[in-house]
Order: C-alpha cells, then sequence, then structure tokens
C-alpha cells in the first residue's frame, strides 16, 4: 500500500509574508488589545481591568466631540474631492501632448510627502507672509487660522483638497479611458445630450474606480494625521482636534495606554464598519 | 428618408495627407449616388474603408475632401444628430443601468417625442425583434445576442430618419437567429421604405438584404450594381473573385494581332467587343464555374478532382498550367480523366489590369 507523501516545502515560500504580516499587523494589534484591558503604571507591571476603558472612551465627551469633528472632516472632504475629482477628468483632454502635461501636474502634489504638504500650508495660509492668508485679509476677511476655527477649518479642508483630488482625478481619467468609443458614437447617434452621456454612460461605467476612490479617500481622511498636526496642531484651542491627533495627545501626551488602547480598537472598528457599509450599498446592484 | 449623394469623397486619417500618396488615404475618392428608400449593401474584405464609408455618413466622421448630400441638401458639415440618421454598430452598445424599454426609447425622448407615441414605437419594435418580454429587465443582464437586439431596435425605433446604417450588426448573432433578423430587415425596409445602407464582409447577407450592392477595395468602388450585374458581369476580376461560390476563374491569356484570346495557346471566344486594344496591358480571361461545361471538344484539361456539394459538383480540371474550376448540374457527366471544356462566351470576359473590356 503506496502513502501519499505531500510535498511541503511550499510553507517555506509562504513564510516570508507570514513573518510580515505577523509583525507588521498581527502582533501589534494583539498588543493593542493586550494594552486595551490592562492598567499599567510603568514598571511592566499590569493589571487587569476588563471593559473599563472601553467604558470610559465611549462615555467621554471628548472622544464623542473628536468623532463629531472626524465626521464633518471627512464629509466635507469627500462632498468635494469626489465631484471636484470627476469633473476635472472630464474636462482632461483625451490625446495629444496636453494629456501628459496634465497628467504630471495632476500627479504632483500625491508625490509631496505629508509633513511638507502641511508645512507649506501651514506658511501659505499665515496671515502676515503667507500668500493665501495675506491675500485673503487684502481681500477684507478677516483670516487667522491660529486663532479663528473657521479659518482653520478652511485651510484645513483646502490643504486636503489640494492634496487628494489628483488621486480621484487620476482614477477617473483611468476609467473614462477604458470606455469604447462607440458607446459616444451610438450616444451621438442617439442624440444624447452631454448630460445623458455622462448619467448613462460614463457615470455607470465609472461605478467601479468611483468606489474605489470613496474607498480609499473615506479611509485615508478618516486617519488624517500629519498633514493636520503639522499644520493645525489640532487647534486652535481642540477646534480641529481630529480622531487620530486626539489619540496621539491620549497615548503619548497624557501617557494613558489603556484608554489611548481602546479608543484605537474603536476607532479601527469604526473604519472597518463604514468602509463595509460603503461597499455593500454600491455593489448591492451588481447581481442583477 | 433621403436620397443620399457622395461627392468626390476622400478621407483620411492623418493630420497631412498627401494628395498623391494612395496609402495615406482610407477612401480614395468615390462618388456614389443612392435613390430614396433603397436597399444598399457595401461590401468588401476587412480594413476596405467600408465603415469609414459609413461613419462619413452618419456623421461620425468628417470627409477629409469632398461632400455629402441629403436630397441635395450639404450635410458635411452637420453632426449625426442634426442629419437624423440611426446607425447600428458591429458590438452591442447599450445603456447597462437602463431598462429594455428605457434604451429603446432613449432615442425618441432625447427628440422629445411625446410618451404616448414613445410607448408605441418602443411596444411595436420590441414586438418586432422578440423583445417584448424583457421590457421591463436591466439591459445589463442580456446575452450578447439580446444586446445587439436592443443596438439593433434603437436604430429602427425612429420612424422619421433620413437612413439607417448598419455596421456588420449580425457579426455576434447567433447564426439561427441570423437568418431570422436577416429577413426581418428586409421585410421591414418592404414595409417602412427607409433608405438603409448595409455594410458586411458577407456575400450573402449583401446580397440577400440589398436592391444594390457596392463592393469596396483599398478605398476604392470597384463596382456598384445589382447582384445579378455582379454576378454576370463583374468589372473587376476582384469582384469575381469575392462574390459567388466559388468565385470566377481567372486565367492568365494573350491577346494576339487578330484580337483573339489564347489561354495556354488555345483560342477562347470572349464577349468583348474590341479585346486588340488591351492587347500591351496584362491580359486575364474570366469565366464562372457556372458557365463552364464539358463538351465534345474545346479545352482540353484534365479533371483532377469532384467535390459532391449536393445540386452539384464542383470540377478542379487542369488546363497546362491553370487550374479552371466547372459547375456541373446533377445528372450530367463528368469524364474520368482526360475531356474538354467549353466556356459560354456571352459570359466570358477580357480583363487588362483587372478590369473588364468592353
Amino acid at each position: 500500500m503506496a502513502t501519499r507523501v505531500e510535498n511541503q516545502k511550499a510553507w517555506w515560500l509562504v513564510l516570508p509574508v507570514v513573518l510580515l504580516v505577523a509583525f507588521n499587523a498581527v502582533i501589534p494589534l494583539m498588543a493593542v488589545v493586550n494594552y486595551s484591558v490592562q492598567e499599567t503604571f510603568g514598571n511592566n507591571e499590569f493589571f487587569f481591568e476588563g471593559v473599563r476603558w472601553f467604558k470610559q472612551v465611549m462615555q467621554s465627551t471628548r472622544f464623542r466631540e473628536s468623532l463629531q469633528r472626524q465626521l464633518m472632516f471627512t464629509a466635507i472632504v469627500l462632498a468635494i474631492e469626489l465631484p471636484l475629482g470627476v469633473a476635472i477628468a472630464l474636462a482632461m483632454p483625451r490625446k495629444g501632448i496636453g494629456v501628459s502635461i496634465c497628467l504630471v501636474l495632476m500627479a504632483m502634489p500625491l508625490l509631496i510627502p505629508y509633513n511638507v504638504v502641511g508645512a507649506m500650508w501651514n506658511i501659505f495660509a499665515l496671515p502676515d507672509i503667507g500668500l493665501m492668508g495675506w491675500g485673503l485679509n487684502r481681500l477684507g476677511l478677516d483670516f487667522n487660522y491660529t486663532r479663528q476655527p473657521v479659518s482653520a477649518w478652511v485651510t484645513l479642508v483646502a490643504m486636503d483638497v489640494w492634496h487628494w483630488t489628483s488621486l480621484v482625478v487620476l482614477l477617473t481619467y483611468a476609467g473614462l479611458s477604458a470606455i469604447p468609443d462607440a458607446f459616444y458614437q451610438a450616444a451621438r447617434i442617439d442624440g444624447a445630450s452631454k448630460w445623458a452621456i455622462f448619467r448613462f454612460i460614463q457615470l455607470p461605467k465609472l461605478k467601479h474606480v468611483l468606489l474605489i476612490a470613496v474607498l480609499l479617500r473615506f479611509m485615508d481622511s478618516f486617519m488624517i494625521y500629519t498633514e493636520a498636526v503639522v499644520l493645525t496642531g489640532g487647534g486652535p484651542g481642540n477646534a480641529t482636534t481630529v480622531l487620530s491627533i486626539d489619540l496621539v495627545k491620549i497615548a503619548l501626551g497624557q501617557f494613558d495606554l489603556g484608554p489611548a488602547a481602546s479608543m484605537s480598537l474603536i476607532y479601527f472598528l469604526i473604519i472597518l464598519l463604514l468602509s463595509w457599509l460603503f461597499y455593500t450599498v454600491m455593489t448591492r446592484h451588481d447581481e442583477a | 428618408m433621403a436620397a443620399i449623394h457622395l461627392e468626390q469623397l476622400r478621407h483620411s486619417y492623418r493630420a497631412r495627407p498627401r494628395d498623391d500618396v494612395a496609402a495615406d488615404w482610407a477612401l480614395r475618392g468615390l462618388d456614389l449616388r443612392w435613390t430614396d428608400g433603397g436597399a444598399y449593401a457595401l461590401l468588401g474584405p476587412s480594413g476596405c474603408g467600408k465603415t469609414t464609408l459609413l461613419n462619413l455618413i452618419s456623421g461620425l466622421l468628417r470627409p477629409t475632401r469632398g461632400r455629402v448630400l441629403f436630397d441635395a441638401r450639404d450635410v458635411t458639415g452637420l453632426e449625426p444628430g442634426e442629419r437624423n440618421i440611426a446607425q447600428v454598430f458591429q458590438f452591442p452598445v447599450v445603456y447597462d443601468t437602463m431598462s429594455v424599454f428605457d434604451n429603446l426609447a432613449f432615442p425618441l425622448r432625447n427628440r422629445g417625442i411625446a410618451a404616448a407615441e414613445v410607448d408605441r414605437r418602443v411596444r411595436e419594435i420590441a414586438a418586432m425583434l422578440d423583445l417584448d418580454r424583457t421590457l421591463a429587465q436591466r439591459a445589463a443582464g442580456l446575452t450578447a445576442d439580446g444586446k445587439q437586439k436592443i443596438s439593433l431596435g434603437r436604430g429602427l425605433v425612429r420612424a422619421d430618419v433620413a437612413a439607417i446604417l448598419f455596421d456588420e450588426p449580425l457579426t455576434v448573432i447567433d447564426p439561427h437567429l441570423k437568418w431570422r433578423l436577416r429577413s426581418k430587415l428586409k421585410e421591414l425596409h418592404q414595409r417602412v421604405g427607409l433608405t438603409m445602407v448595409y455594410v458586411t464582409h458577407d456575400q450573402t447577407e449583401a446580397l440577400t438584404f440589398a436592391d444594390q450592392v457596392v463592393v469596396m477595395l483599398d478605398g476604392q468602388v470597384v463596382q456598384a450594381g445589382t447582384p445579378v450585374e455582379l454576378f454576370e458581369r463583374p468589372r473587376h476580376t476582384f469582384v469575381g473573385h469575392f462574390i459567388g461560390s466559388p468565385g470566377m476563374n481567372v486565367l492568365p491569356c494573350q491577346v494576339d494581332a487578330a484580337g483573339v484570346a489564347r489561354v495556354d495557346g488555345h483560342a477562347v471566344p470572349v464577349a468583348s467587343a474590341s479585346p486588340s486594344g488591351a492587347r500591351d496591358r496584362k491580359t486575364e480571361l474570366g469565366v464562372r464555374p457556372e458557365f463552364v461545361r464539358f463538351a465534345d471538344s474545346g479545352l482540353p484539361v484534365q479533371v483532377e478532382r469532384v467535390s459532391d456539394v449536393g445540386r452539384f459538383r464542383i470540377v478542379d480540371a487542369r488546363l497546362g498550367a491553370h487550374l479552371v474550376k466547372a459547375l456541373i448540374a446533377e445528372g450530367q457527366d463528368v469524364p474520368a480523366g482526360g475531356g474538354h471544356l467549353r466556356f459560354d462566351q456571352a459570359r466570358t470576359q477580357l480583363y487588362a489590369d483587372g478590369w473588364i473590356v468592353d
């Protein structure tokens, strides 16, 4: 009777990625879970606290306010970047030298390091020497992002729109390029208006790239940290303290590791839940 | 409905085509006059300029040179919408998010036609194309056949178009449906009397659909005529080859001083009145297999192969260096080995440099 000899060598090939995922994601996440249910006073002494930190975070007004600011920021940014990105992609040339010029210009903001973006806008928006801040004040507007919450929000949103609309543009442009010419020809024969072409040809064919764009922009904007910290540091007061900034303040400012860990987990679950919701809603009709 | 007149039409896809370089041009100058309500087919091999010509008529392309006239009105500069024309493409184009009904209604609604009239037209066309049971479905869920029927339907749904243009519309359709749809189109043409132009590389499709067939080669029209004319008197050896199954026999020949055409040294009487005019050019003799028969005397040949295809047999006979095909009806004898062939003189044409010698 022959026993079947399985070749197990393939596991060695999987090992690198297993290690990578373990050290990169699983182990840190488990460490966070570990912290979230314990109290520590240093000296590597830990005391089990159960769900106390979760309760504390969920009941705190501070967390609720940060979450509200975060949701508002993400909503505003998505509401501007998606339509604007699609509009720019539609207006871009389809052939000739203009294509490369536009694509390079569009890709540029995406290539700038996050902290540099923050620093650029920090200076750009300064009321005395920054072009934007100085200009707005010259126009008679009272603009000072270090003192007024509205100014700080305007600057923060403008910076994110400048930094990330390009991503939507590039995704949409790729989606538009994939639509066969015959669809446009048929639409011209059928006497379709520009709006009808957009509504019945381009938008349905862009659905999948737009879903990716929404997911990427949602997750990224929900986790915004570096640019916002460099620009406003969460201020004035707590006006622009979004979730990630608050989290760092708790974890590294106050060194409350337990509450910070439980907040991280809640933060993570919110992103997961909302992403899943977006995906489910937007792909609902696909099986039909 | 309109008569279509194409005047000195030339088209190039290059930015700066050179007038004297034939390779720069997709269409190398053509004049055609089509009457209102006719059924026309554009027939030719891939890349001969059929689709280019169709797009010039519909207005998807602007001609580099020349004019397009509908009923003597110059429409060269007009958009497809302004020309009021319908066109069906080779591959199905449907509006995915719309229902089948909305797809068919789309060209009508874009022109602001009243809802009741839209409903009536859509149901009529849907019934004709067997789409009536799927009207409420989303178009995206249909098979390729179904989608192409929607494309056809969108072309046919407008009653007032100047012409309907079909660009190989049955390529993706199942063979058994092809026959049905083809006869539907023909029937529809007879009923509504719209001008229809049908592009195809399939001779059966062209010959069954059209009153007049335009055969194209390398951006030029080689012959425009009724199916019978194309069959009986091909003006170019290409037409002889391309139309008919099997195609015309084309045999190199010499024309002597007396004006007698000789194939392999054997004199062959031809229909042309003045063969001697073609003497110093490349001369060929064309005769369809249908007009070749065995006789007691004539061209001496060796029978090489006989293929029985049902109602007749195709005989490959060797005449010197050449192979001659003959269609022999059932019940007629085919000699084994050697024999003699005779060509029907009235159907034997002389060609010089490819073109017929009258």
